[in-house]
């Protein structure tokens, strides 16, 4: 099942985040290879999310090294303990490079769907309009939700506006693609919906973050699964064999939890 | 006994037409100049360097805890008055002559006022714009200056138009205090009839009825751009008001 | 600033004027307010529509165009009356003009500050004083007006401060407010800057107290409401 690695996206190194007193991360690590689909899973406050943000410094971590691409991206340290970037135009590139998909969203209310999905390639990547507009419309059908392009995202159910959020990330073509827990804001019918536009790109090989509590979706669509507690990585692997003969005694407690 | 002799008002319907049109473009001039100027100043209120929010913050404090009609006259008899100014003016400055005209004062003091008042509402949309949307602007890699032309500002602007609308007619009501320096607006061409024909109800009904036509006019425009503006708010709306 | 301090007792009691007439105004603008929002939501629909003609008409002209017309056109009214019984003639007072129509005026913008405040209130929460027992002025007294009031304060608030601002106007028909007061100064001492300054700072002070005390009264009406997190 393991798609053989061959190039290296994205590695994350010892990363620490601390709140004051508060360290949610303990120093976590990753590496993802072309095609990766890898899961992050853990009870809430574990720090997946914290883990997933600090990837594109939508927060600051404390400690750490994230190479994009072969690239690492520079770091200075700045006030309160945190890192701050070096050069913010290389950081607003790997952002371009690293799209991500939130739990609420956040499409922007003012803008169509159309709208939404060509603002970033045109402002931020400067794609012509008349390309920008190709790519949304190929990849509003690829979602499957092409017919709301002019529609406003406050008149959509809240999956038809993951499924735009979903195309609005696969517009920019970013090496990778980060998941904030994609489904945990929608009413349970429309959880469907999502995860199969979610298995559908990865089939296509997209490499993939994913931050979840759909553990259906870790167990068959994701190559590798991380089960993070209390801020460090407690056990990982090929995710058919950790989540059904799991190891450590906190990841039987959560998935039994979670799967009863 | 006639209380309301409408000869009064069909004689002198083109000192009110005048006096409308004064009123008119003395509002529209302080808006549009003073939403000029508020836009960038809402950005500047809320910078968090205190060197530059702090003087905004006082000048709104003072204009929105003033009323305009102190304002104007503090402009045009303070200003354009005092000794130091006719000094200026023995001097030849042409811009301090300025002050001598009561045109220049009160587009002056209904703009600056205006403006206090419209930088402070576009402050609060701003600061209200869904932490969500502006956190996606950042993750796709824009820039804060492109963040807040794309996605901030277009939001906050929109949001802003009810109490826009409202600031918009209030201003056409308190621009009725021009007549206080000498303008003949509407309310001035209203006192004119008055003190000619000492006809007290038919000059103020007649003037009441105009500012009322206009605020009718006002709110209808602003129903349109409401409408084409605020699409993607309103089935929020709807929602919110089906508590019955 | 010498003659600031030798015109100082006649600028505060100008200010002692504008605080007269701005009190008494509330006074009139919040029982309007009531009766104009009872009007409103009442079956009666000629009551509503006499309602709805009262507030569109006094929130639609400006305040310095009716208190114009109040002053102007009560006098020529007071003169008729007075011919009519062969009395002397009265003279309108500026004073009582001008809490008149402030008070009317802002009778409209409290109506519908009121209206607002009562559909706010929670159906359900007379349903449950009902189901307790209790009558209809009880649970108007008891659980309706109290609530009302807390939705209704920040407006109320509001109104009170644009309200105060206003009371400004009333120098233009002859009342000596501070403002009509620091122009007297003015024009004699030939230092009008000074006064409407001073004017413009017993102004802030009278907003920033408002502010200050209507805060104060929003977190106190406001315990047991949880706030929104954002």
């Amino acid at each position: 099942m393991t798609h053989k690695a061959s190039k290296e996206l994205l590695r994350v190194e010892n990363l620490h985040k601390q709140y004051g007193d508060n360290e949610v991360l303990k120093g976590v690590s990753l590496t993802a290879n072309a095609g990766d689909v890898i899961s992050i899973i853990g009870s809430s406050g574990s720090g997946k999310s914290t883990w997933l943000r600090c990837i594109n410094f939508l927060e600051q971590p404390t400690s750490g090294r994230i190479i994009v691409a072969g690239e690492e991206v520079k770091l200075l340290p700045g006030k309160k303990d945190e890192l701050k970037v070096a050069d913010p135009k290389q950081l607003q590139r790997i952002r371009t490079r690293l799209s991500m998909v939130f739990q609420h969203f956040n499409l922007w209310a003012h803008m169509t769907v159309l709208e939404n999905i060509i603002e970033a390639p045109i402002h931020v990547l400067g794609l012509p309009k008349r390309e920008a507009m190709e790519r949304a419309e190929r990849y509003l059908e690829r979602v499957g939700v092409w017919e709301f392009r002019d529609t406003y995202p406050a008149h959509m159910s809240g999956g038809q506006q993951q499924r735009v959020a979903i195309a609005r990330a696969l517009a920019m073509e970013p090496e990778a693609l980060l998941f904030d827990e994609p489904t945990s804001a929608l009413d349970p019918e429309l959880v469907g919906d999502v995860l199969k536009v979610m298995r559908s790109i990865a089939e296509e090989g997209r490499t993939m973050l994913v931050v979840t509590h759909e553990m259906g979706f870790a167990r068959e669509v994701a190559n590798h699964v991380i089960f993070v507690h209390q801020g460090r990585v407690e056990e990982e692997g090929n995710p058919q064999e950790v989540l059904s003969k799991p190891n450590s005694e906190r990841l039987q407690q959560f998935l039994s939890g979670n799967l009863k | 006994m006639e209380w309301f002799d409408l000869t009064v008002v069909t004689g002198s319907l083109p000192e009110f037409w005048r006096g409308l049109w004064m009123t008119l473009h003395l509002t529209a001039i302080a808006l549009v100049v003073g939403f000029g100027f508020a836009v960038p100043l809402s950005i500047a209120r809320l910078s968090k360097n205190p060197w530059v929010s702090a003087p905004v913050r006082a000048y709104t404090y003072f204009f929105r805890g003033t009323p305009m009609l102190v304002q104007l006259l503090l402009i045009y008899y303070g200003v354009g008055q005092s000794e130091w100014m006719q000094g200026m003016w023995e001097a030849g400055n042409p811009f301090w002559l300025l002050f001598r005209d009561a045109y220049f004062c009160a587009l002056l003091a209904f703009t600056l006022n205006t403006c206090a008042y419209q930088l402070e509402m576009f402050a609060g949309a701003i600061r209200n714009t869904p932490h969500g949307e502006v956190e996606a602007a950042t993750a796709m890699g824009m820039t804060r200056s492109t963040a807040l032309r794309r996605i901030i500002l277009p939001s906050a602007l929109r949001r802003a138009l009810p109490p826009l609308s409202n600031e918009v007619i209030l201003m056409l009501q308190g621009s009725a205090i021009a007549s206080a320096v000498t303008l003949v607006d509407l309310t001035g061409a209203a006192r004119n009839v008055y003190s000619r024909h000492y006809a007290p109800f038919e000059a103020f009904i007649f003037a009441g009825l105009l500012y009322l036509a206009v605020t009718f006019v006002l709110v209808g425009l602003f129903r349109v751009a409401e409408n084409r503006w605020l699409a993607h708010l309103q089935p929020r709306r709807s929602a919110s008001a089906q508590k019955d | 600033m010498d003659v600031l301090i030798e015109y100082s007792p006649s600028l505060l009691a100008g200010a002692w004027v504008t605080l007269q007439v701005a009190v008494l105004s509330l006074l009139l603008a919040v029982s309007t307010g009531l009766f104009g929002a009872a009007c409103k939501l009442s079956k009666i629909a000629p009551l509503r529509w006499w309602t709805a003609l009262y507030t569109t008409i006094l929130r639609g002209v400006p305040d310095l165009v009716m208190m114009l017309l109040v002053f102007y056109g009560g006098q020529v009214l007071l003169n008729q009356i007075s011919d009519y019984l062969e009395w002397d003639m009265i003279e309108l007072n500026a004073f009582a003009a001008g809490v008149l129509t402030i008070g009317l005026i802002f009778g409209a913008y409290f109506t519908e500050t009121f209206r607002g405040a009562f559909q706010a209130v929670p159906v359900g929460q007379m349903e449950a004083g009902r189901a307790y027992g209790m009558s209809g002025w009880q649970v108007f007294r008891r659980i309706l007006f109290p609530q009302m009031l807390r939705y209704a304060l920040p407006g109320m608030g509001n109104n009170w401060l644009v309200l105060l601002k206003s009371t400004a106007i009333v120098s233009m028909i002859g009342l000596s407010d501070m403002t009509w007061l620091a122009d007297q100064a003015g024009r004699t001492t030939h230092q009008p800057f000074a006064f409407y300054l001073a004017v413009c700072v017993l102004y802030l002070t009278m907003t920033s107290v408002s502010n200050a005390v209507l805060q104060r009264l929003e977190r106190r009406y406001n315990v047991g409401v949880r706030e929104a997190n954002v």
